[in-house]
């Protein structure tokens, strides 16, 4: 199972630890580690595979090491695409893992919307959107061929709203970046991004300033945009969500790099 | 709040997305970042000149944004203060239709939009039976452009009177016709606008808002496909599933089928708390009194109303590969959480789309609907589709593609299955080979025309018969001058050859003969069919590999020249396929070696004191 450390992955766990109790969960994690996480996210992600007792495998791409590959030295498309997209594949291939599930959504993002619960990718993991296979009732055909894998998506038609009504109702632990706090950030283009290391070049008249945010999705933290809320309960969080009049992902820099850019990179095998 | 699962369908240009689009809007559900990138790609791609085109909101692919069509079904949600909405946007072409399908079979209700310009087309005939039979029962029919016919209501109330009379024979429980203009927004929301005064309700908002849609599951008896059995140590073992039907308290009777095994339910295990009952729709794990046993496809039941097993079931199948069912062929299938091996063996119509006339078929092509006879290679339990979607529908997949093909809803048991029993009879096979001093055994030989098959299948026997073993030959060309002399060389006709002429060698086998089976059998799911009629062990497979080159040089019966000159239909390894066993117990290479020496190969392998062990196949 893909684990982000994000809010979707803390209900993936969740879901996981009830489906096999009062079994452990028989699969390992895995944490495709770019290098840029916040870090209380990674803080987290350790002290949360301690306390659930899961087998946690990270991964970052070698080749991304070697280089020296940063969303700011060498932009966001090229930065994903090898840190992520291409660091997911080789770990998939690395363990022969042949399904894999993930936390997405289809009210995440419209190419989203179109996928299958059991996704099922060509050799080479490549999506292929026109030719999904049929998948009617709740019967999913799992056969594959050698090479083929299936990515499985338990929360397609969970809402960001769902979502947080489970962790509040369930009192699921999250990541701390989630609530409202006075965080250093910066103004670039309209968003508030936070300085969580000293990576993060200033530019000219730059000078983080600490401000009431707090995050509605995460990722690489110089790709990840705060907003500024004073919402400090999962139920303030929910109160915000639902009056939300923004999507979730338009704190994530990534999915603004041109027209059906989600769609692209998941034919390349982002997940 | 409950949600409403529905369904937006009908032909292509009708209007589909764009009505979602708006729905999303006038519910204000459009962020305004989503807002803004609408903005710039109604500039990019729309078809509305300087207004929004909201189908771009829903039609999420890059090829359906430039072909400005929708290809693959659109799950959107949105909330009214009534009601949850999780929308299916399904694509109108024909080609598509089984995206239409995947969208319907979670659907309680159907918005079958309408071109008032055009009226009711197949396509809306052919989504309204596969609605239909997916179980919607409730269909909003929407009229849409209104504006392009001057908001007529004469053109309106034809379109209703037209569709109610082909919707008869269909079993929706109610239509109800709305005239609307996705584009200008006009009974969508709200009523009142002046250009349709006639109309007097309801909105199509307020028809989602308030249809009833009865959840049946719940108050029926308690049922449980077990999907994993759950045995983490010694001391914990439970039945994991969703409940798929009524609900369960610890202390409850239950039973299960197939074993027919009573007990009752110790513990409803979900988390750390126990839970005190659990209902239709709940993931649970189940501890059950006593130490029975059951795996993965059983179904627990209340004692009072236990689950029928069948094998044999009168169903409807809705096709969806271009390449067409054939009766016969083994399929792999997938009903709740049971795998099984099926085959259709008789259709007994298909059905036509536009009149409903029951028409003879003897294949389905591709989004073409039949009701027929189907058949499991084990007992399963079920209920009918009617009663519980869950337990009554079934998927079938391509056994060497991996491919869904195909979508069935169980009617009712086939009597046939449960009085045809069979005979249990006291000489055994083993008895009956061991009078002879043999193994029964079918040898498979499998090859294209002219590889050598028969010639080495002759010289086989012969060395078999001296050593004093008992033998038959089934010969392709000999048989299908008695037995299969009705057959020709069609797929369908080519699978129905070899169903035969493998249940032959079954019963020779049985008798305690050596079989030797000389067939081309060109298709793998065929020759795995027959392997699967025998025991472990029992059918090798003989791969008699020539080259087709070399084949076509010897052509002993000058056929290979007749296919070449296109005298000859459907002539393997011409014009008609030849699939390669993967994995073939006994591989003859030919070239270079005469068949006397593979004819003594086989005898050798035969002779070998270790077992022949099978290839393993995926189920």
């Amino acid at each position: 199972m893909l684990y982000s450390i994000g809010k979707d992955s803390s209900v993936m766990l969740r879901l996981a630890e009830k489906a096999y109790y009062p079994g452990p969960i028989p699969f390992p994690l895995m944490h495709i580690d770019t290098g840029w996480k916040f870090r209380e996210m990674i803080a987290f992600r350790d002290q949360t595979a301690k306390q659930i007792g899961f087998k946690l495998i990270t991964y970052t791409n070698p080749r991304g090491v070697l280089e020296g590959i940063g969303p700011i030295t060498h932009g966001s498309a090229y930065h994903t695409d090898v840190m992520k997209t291409e660091a997911l594949k080789q770990a998939l291939d690395l363990h022969g893992f042949d399904v894999v599930f993930g936390g997405a959504r289809r009210d995440e993002e419209k190419s989203r919307a179109k996928e299958r619960i059991f996704s099922f990718r060509a050799a080479g993991h490549r999506w292929e959107p026109k030719a999904q296979r049929p998948e009617l009732w709740n019967l999913y055909n799992t056969r594959i061929n050698p090479g083929e894998t299936i990515r499985v998506f338990p929360l397609s038609n969970w809402t960001e709203a769902d979502i947080w009504q489970y962790i509040r109702q369930e009192s699921i632990p999250i990541v701390p970046l989630y609530f409202a706090a006075k965080r250093p950030v910066v103004m670039r283009d309209g968003q508030w991004i936070m300085v969580d290391d000293d990576r993060l070049p200033l530019e000219n008249g730059e000078t983080p300033e600490m401000r009431t945010v707090r995050f509605r999705t995460l990722g690489c933290y110089p790709l990840t945009a705060a907003i500024e809320s004073t919402a400090m309960t999962l139920d303030e969080i929910v109160a915000e969500t639902l009056g939300a009049t923004t999507s979730e992902r338009q704190g994530r820099i990534i999915d603004h790099d041109g027209a059906a850019s989600m769609e692209r990179k998941k034919q390349e095998g982002y997940f | 709040m409950d949600t409403l699962r529905f369904i937006t369908c009908g032909s292509v240009d009708d209007g589909k997305s764009t009505l979602i689009g708006r729905l999303l809007f006038e519910t204000k559900l459009i962020f305004e970042d989503q807002l803004e990138t609408l903005k710039a790609d109604s500039m990019k791609f729309g078809t509305q000149g300087e207004r929004l085109d909201f189908a771009l909101l829903v039609d999420g692919l890059q090829a359906e944004r430039e072909q400005g069509i929708t290809i693959d079904v659109a799950y959107r949600f949105f909330a009214t203060p009534r009601r949850r909405f999780i929308v299916a946007d399904t694509p109108g072409h024909e080609q598509y239709t089984r995206n239409m399908a995947t969208g319907a079979s979670t659907a309680e209700a159907a918005v079958l939009l309408i071109d008032a310009r055009k009226g009711v087309l197949t396509q809306t005939k052919r989504h309204s039976r596969i609605a239909s039979m997916l179980g919607i029962r409730h269909v909003a029919l929407a009229v849409n452009k209104m504006d392009l016919v001057g908001w007529s209501q004469p053109v309106f109330d034809e379109i209703a009177l037209t569709y109610r009379r082909f919707a008869e024979d269909l079993a929706f429980e109610t239509i109800t016709a709305i005239p609307i203009s996705a584009l200008e927004g006009h009974n969508i929301v709200d009523l009142g606008h002046a250009a349709m005064p006639w109309y007097e309700g309801p909105s199509l908002l307020l028809w989602l808002e308030t249809v009833q849609t009865v959840d049946r599951d719940t108050a029926r008896p308690f049922t449980m496909p077990v999907q994993w059995v759950n045995r983490p140590n010694l001391d914990f073992r439970g039945f994991s599933g969703r409940i798929a039907s009524g609900s369960v308290k610890p202390g409850d009777s239950v039973r299960i089928s197939p074993s027919g095994v009573a007990t009752r339910i110790k513990e409803i295990v979900v988390w750390r708390d126990p839970s005190t009952e659990a209902t239709a729709g709940q993931s649970v794990t189940l501890v059950l009194e006593d130490q029975v046993d059951a795996s993965r496809g059983d179904v627990i039941a209340a004692a009072s109303h236990p689950v029928e097993c069948a094998d044999q079931f009168e169903a409807d199948l809705f096709w969806m590969s271009e390449h067409a069912l054939l009766c016969g062929r083994p399929y792999a299938a997938l009903i709740h959480t049971k795998s099984a091996s099926v085959t259709i063996t008789y259709i007994k119509h298909r059905l036509d789309i536009n009149t409903g006339a029951h028409l003879a078929a003897k294949t389905l092509g591709l989004n073409e609907i039949a009701k027929v006879n189907v058949s499991f290679d084990r007992s399963v339990p079920f209920t009918s589709y009617g009663e519980n979607k869950r337990l009554g529908a079934f998927i079938i997949i391509d056994k060497l593609t991996n491919e869904t093909v195909g979508a069935g809803i169980i009617h009712f048991a086939l009597r046939r299955s449960a009085n045809v029993h069979w005979q249990a009879l006291e000489v055994t096979k083993i008895a009956r080979a061991e009078m002879k001093h043999q193994r029964a055994r079918c040898l498979w030989f499998t090859g294209l025309s002219g590889s050598g098959k028969s010639t080495i299948a002759n010289l086989l026997e012969k060395r078999l018969h001296t050593k004093g073993k008992h033998t038959y030959i089934l010969d392709g060309d000999n048989i299908r001058h008695g037995l299969n002399r009705d057959l020709g060389f069609t797929e369908a006709d080519r699978v129905e050859n070899i169903r035969r002429v493998a249940e032959v060698a079954r019963l020779l086998v049985d008798a305690g003969l050596i079989v030797i089976v000389a067939f081309i059998s060109p298709y793998r799911a065929e020759r795995q069919f027959a392997r699967s009629l025998f025991d472990p062990g029992e059918f090798i497979e003989v791969f008699v590999d020539t080259p087709l080159e070399e084949c076509e040089r010897r052509d002993v019966k000058g056929l290979y020249a007749k296919a070449r000159r296109g005298e000859l239909k459907n002539f393997t390894g011409i014009d008609s396929v030849y699939e390669p066993p993967q994995s073939a117990e006994i591989h003859l290479q030919t070239m270079g070696l005469a068949p006397e020496n593979c004819a003594d190969q086989i005898v050798q392998v035969l002779g070998s004191e270790k077992e022949i062990r099978p290839p393993t196949y995926p189920m």
